[in-house]
């Protein structure tokens, strides 16, 4: 018999979806609105991103020689980094950057216990980190070298806003945040890839719309509902910082109900709250409420009714 | 009302063109024939022969010891050599009698009883109980049992299932191909025992030329429907056909007929129809042997009990070396270690791969993606139960519904983090429903 027969309990096959393969799918889904945002910016931007992914990737291959074990090669350090990097504005001092991306994998993520174990987005955390550290510096927008307002900030001062530049991306905002185009050519890849899926993205949105609708005080106005759509990076949120895996709840009817809870956050930040953001301090809130969601939304077995009882 | 599919579910590379299109060919065994005592779920067989006795083919070599048993009969004549414990498919050490094949394949007349129209319930049941048949999709539970619940006239359906779903299996598909009339008689048969109930043969719709056969056969029979379901893994485990089939759903704890339904394999209804209408007992059944390792892959009508090693040499022996070699399909089957230990009344297939999947990819963390959740066609979080198992968390497996997995294998399959998820859950169900005996 042959020695190299191998003995394993089953299933005995396994399909070709991998941790790098989705690492790297989120990677390249981000390339139209990376790229989108160096054209927009100019060349300092690549220099953010570059200096936020190393200090991603080198903080998690420091943090791996300490406990001697490396986990760098699952790409997931370079996503958050690539995820932060597109959350900052492109005048940002570098050294802020790269301490984001320290924040991120060493605060957030791996003194949790790395890869699976943090409860909260570490890009989106780095970055509110960096906001409150740093509010100037990181609310410091320029497009073609003027500095001014993000076009939510002046759409809740009451200015028109060209919506047409804000879907295009020809506006002051985060390097990644801009351009809906870039955004939702790479949600449409996730999405094809089955990376992610519609439920949070879609129940997020349309509650948001919804919300705004209501609240807003403008009605279901068209122009400024899409004003309202485009702006603040929630494609950006909505698609791939709220879909993160770890820090979105895992059961189904939770995604919805998580997706909803961020409309609805999203929408009173906005309106309500003294800025004219709200998309990050949303989803961060809605990851601390994830145990809470999937106690409640336990699904019911097959065969069994919902709360455990047998039918 | 039929649904045609469930929740969840994978579609892994399924690998029947290998073999579907091999005819079914009769294979007899050369060395010692090898018959354990317990080829079934319940009480294991009592032996009526001893050391040193000629028997024939068709003869009982052991009987039944109980309610739930049933008996073993030799497949080929020769001469007892010994009565001593065996090693299975499983790594475990049977209890088996083993027989000196004298390669002449000696066989007792196969008497068939009355007509099925003119049999009372309970003498059929008696005779499928007799001939030893089992199921013989994998489980092996006593067929005789199944038929016999406790409010006969409450069983609305009689499901044959037909699914195949595990990748690879052609045997029933090539059984529906050939014999097709012989599964309708089995089934017709199995109709009589319930006067209510309307028979449902349930097939994957990735066989067409198999539902087109079967509707074209039952057309004059009311009783009878061919139902075409999706093609998905896995359709043919049973709570997920029975909610396919007839929109009525059981959980781990409740039986079939609980619902008023009764499932059996294509092998077992065929071996029905041979118990009644020809006489003859359960010695022989299809095997697939197949698998990128295999020179020739095709499907053979093996004798109970001859060496899998045997098979093997029947398909042309291996081409390039094995990694892993699987009794049974790569979804549910076990890998082997061992391939001189006998084929039994459930033994479906022989794969041989020559990479082995597993080992090839290291396990990494949970990245909470969800995918398991979206596969389980038990509606559990098969992570999370992993967790808890690995931490051994008794109430919180119990709490979020762990006993509920039917051990499929989808959450393994589909994780990208190739964690070993259903044997996590499986080691854990296997302690706590030992717990429970006790």
């Amino acid at each position: 018999m042959s020695e190299r027969m191998k003995v394993s309990s089953n299933p005995h096959i396994r399909s070709r979806v991998t941790t790098n393969g989705i690492m790297l799918a989120v990677v390249a889904a981000l390339m139209p609105a990376t790229g989108f945002g160096i054209y927009n910016f100019g060349m300092r931007a690549l220099t953010v991103v570059l200096v936020t992914i190393a200090s991603t990737v080198l903080t998690e291959f420091l943090f791996g020689l300490y406990r001697k074990r490396t986990t760098v090669s699952d790409l997931s350090a370079v996503v958050t980094g690539l995820l932060l990097a597109l959350n900052l504005p492109v005048t940002i001092p570098l050294w802020m950057a790269a301490l984001g991306g320290v924040f991120a994998i060493l605060a957030v993520k791996m003194l949790f216990g790395g890869l699976g174990q943090n409860f909260m987005n570490p890009a989106l955390a780095a970055r509110c980190f960096l906001l409150i550290s740093f509010p100037t510096a990181m609310t410091a927008f320029e497009c073609d070298a003027y500095t001014g307002a993000t076009p939510l900030a002046a759409l809740k001062a009451g200015e028109q806003v060209n919506v047409m530049n804000m879907i295009t991306g020809h506006t002051a905002g985060t390097i990644g945040e801009t351009s809906v185009i870039a955004l939702v050519a790479g949600a449409c890849f996730l999405l094809m890839t089955g990376v992610i899926d519609l439920r949070i993205p879609g129940s997020y949105i349309v509650t948001f719309v919804l919300f705004t609708g209501i609240f807003g005080g403008r009605g279901f106005d068209p122009a400024y509902l899409s004003a309202q759509l485009a702006g603040g990076g929630l494609m950006l949120g909505a698609f791939f910082m709220a879909t993160d895996y770890v820090t979105r709840p895992i059961t189904i009817r939770g995604q919805y109900v998580f997706g909803i809870f961020l409309g609805i956050m999203t929408g009173i930040f906005r309106i309500f709250g003294p800025g004219a953001e709200g998309v990050s301090y949303a989803i961060l809130l809605g990851n601390l409420l994830v145990p809470l969601i999937e106690r409640v939304t336990k699904p019911a077995a097959f065969g069994c009714q919902r709360g455990g009882k047998r039918a | 009302m039929a649904k045609f599919t469930f929740v969840g579910g994978i579609h892994p590379y399924d690998g029947k063109d290998l073999s579907k299109d091999k005819p079914i060919r009769d294979i007899l065994p050369e060395g010692e024939v090898v018959y354990p005592l317990s080829q079934h779920i319940g009480a294991p067989a009592r032996a009526v022969v001893a050391k040193g006795d000629r028997v024939l083919a068709g003869q009982k070599i052991a009987e039944s010891a109980g309610f739930v048993s049933v008996p073993v009969y030799a497949s080929v004549s020769g001469t007892v050599k010994a009565i001593e414990p065996r090693r299975v498919v499983t790594g475990d050490m049977v209890m088996s009698i083993i027989l000196d094949n004298d390669t002449r394949y000696e066989s007792v007349d196969f008497a068939p009883g009355a007509p099925p129209e003119e049999m009372a319930r309970e003498e059929i049941i008696e005779c499928i109980r007799q001939a030893g048949i089992v199921g013989m999709g994998g489980a092996g539970f006593p067929t005789h049992v199944k038929l016999s619940p406790k409010e006969p006239g409450k069983i609305d359906y009689v499901i044959v299932n037909c699914a195949e779903c595990e990748p690879y299996l052609t045997s029933d598909y090539r059984r529906m191909l050939e014999e097709p009339e012989k599964l309708v008689g089995g089934l017709k048969i199995l109709l009589r025992l319930f006067e209510n109930a309307h028979g449902i043969l349930a097939v994957e719709d990735n066989k067409p030329d198999c539902i087109e056969l079967l509707k074209r056969l039952t057309r004059e029979e009311t009783g009878i429907s061919v139902k075409a379901l999706k093609t998905k893994y896995p359709q043919g485990a049973e709570r997920q056909l029975i909610y396919a089939s007839t929109g009525r759903k059981i959980n781990s704890s409740m039986l079939p007929a609980d619902v008023g339904c009764v499932v059996n394999n294509v092998d077992t209804v065929v071996a029905v129809y041979r118990a009644i209408v020809e006489g003859r007992p359960l010695i022989e059944r299809i095997v697939t042997v197949t698998g990128d390792a295999v020179a020739r892959p095709q499907n053979f009508r093996v004798r109970i009990g001859t060496s899998y090693s045997e098979l093997i040499r029947a398909a042309g022996g291996f081409k390039g070396e094995p990694e892993k070699v699987i009794c049974g399909g790569p979804m549910m089957g076990f890998a082997m270690f061992d391939l001189n230990v006998p084929t039994t009344k459930t033994s479906t297939a022989l794969l041989a791969l020559t990479k082995d999947e597993v080992s090839a990819m290291e396990p990494g963390p949970c990245i909470n993606c969800g995918r398991c959740v979206e596969a389980c066609p038990g509606r559990v979080i098969p992570s999370r139960l992993a967790d808890y198992a690995e931490r051994f968390d008794e109430e919180a497996f119990l709490e979020n519904n762990g006993m509920e997995c039917c051990e499929c294998g989808c959450c393994s399959f589909i994780c990208p983090a190739k964690r070993p998820l259903t044997q996590e859950i499986k080691s854990m169900r296997k302690l706590l429903l030992a717990k429970r005996k006790k």
